[in-house]
């Protein structure tokens, strides 16, 4: 079921064993992202979900910011 | 989650091209004195004489940044309460900010030190304009 976290629920997560995922642009992603994050641009979403993650772990899914 | 931006600017850490370049948080010095609005300023400067620091940031209990003494409120009469000598509401900077772009904002605005804080305002550290100027001399190398 998607909920919203915060950052430290965040960290947590990462901590139990949750996927992160960023969705923003290659470039943004090569610049900077979150450790251990794998990049899932918005538009591939639907087609590699599967094929990238692990169905039975919890998937954290962020970009820019909330707005 | 609130994104990568509420991350980077709690002063976290990524991965990725960026992050082999030192930014202001790295940089900021995070032993510098810190104090609060009802310590008297004589006080306050007696404490940071000894460890010969010229500015101390002032924070409230949860560590939000309110002020900043350099030395010319540093040499204010030593009876005033610190919110009385302060400078209020100094400009502060997030951590992830490169230490490219805070040497071009400190030399251009001639600042000697700026407050790097979180999002939420709580202090990371002080950056000094001579840490900037060292970091970026030992980069060019």
């Amino acid at each position: 079921m998607p909920g919203e976290i915060r950052r430290d629920e965040v960290r947590k997560m990462i901590a139990q064993g949750a996927q992160l995922v960023e969705v923003l642009p290659s470039p943004e992603y090569e610049e900077d992202h979150l450790p251990g994050a794998v990049h899932l641009p918005l538009r591939q979403i639907e087609a590699r979900a599967t094929e990238i993650l692990d169905r039975k772990r919890p998937v954290i899914v962020y970009c820019w910011d909330t707005s | 989650m609130d994104g990568k931006l509420d991350w980077m600017a709690a002063g976290l850490p990524t991965e990725g091209t960026n992050a082999l370049h030192p930014r202001a948080g790295d940089t900021a010095r995070k032993d510098v004195p810190t104090c609060g609005l009802t310590d008297r300023l004589g006080d306050v400067r007696e404490r940071v004489k000894e460890k010969a620091w010229d500015s101390v940031v002032v924070v409230n209990q949860e560590h939000v940044v309110l002020g900043l003494l350099r030395s010319a409120e540093l040499a204010k009469d030593a009876d005033l309460l610190i919110e009385q000598a302060m400078r209020p509401g100094p400009s502060t900077f997030r951590p992830y900010v490169s230490l490219h772009e805070m040497a071009h904002f400190m030399i251009e605005h001639k600042l000697e030190n700026a407050p790097i804080t979180t999002s939420d305002g709580r202090l990371v550290g002080l950056l000094l304009q001579k840490d900037v100027v060292a970091a970026m001399n030992k980069i060019a190398k």
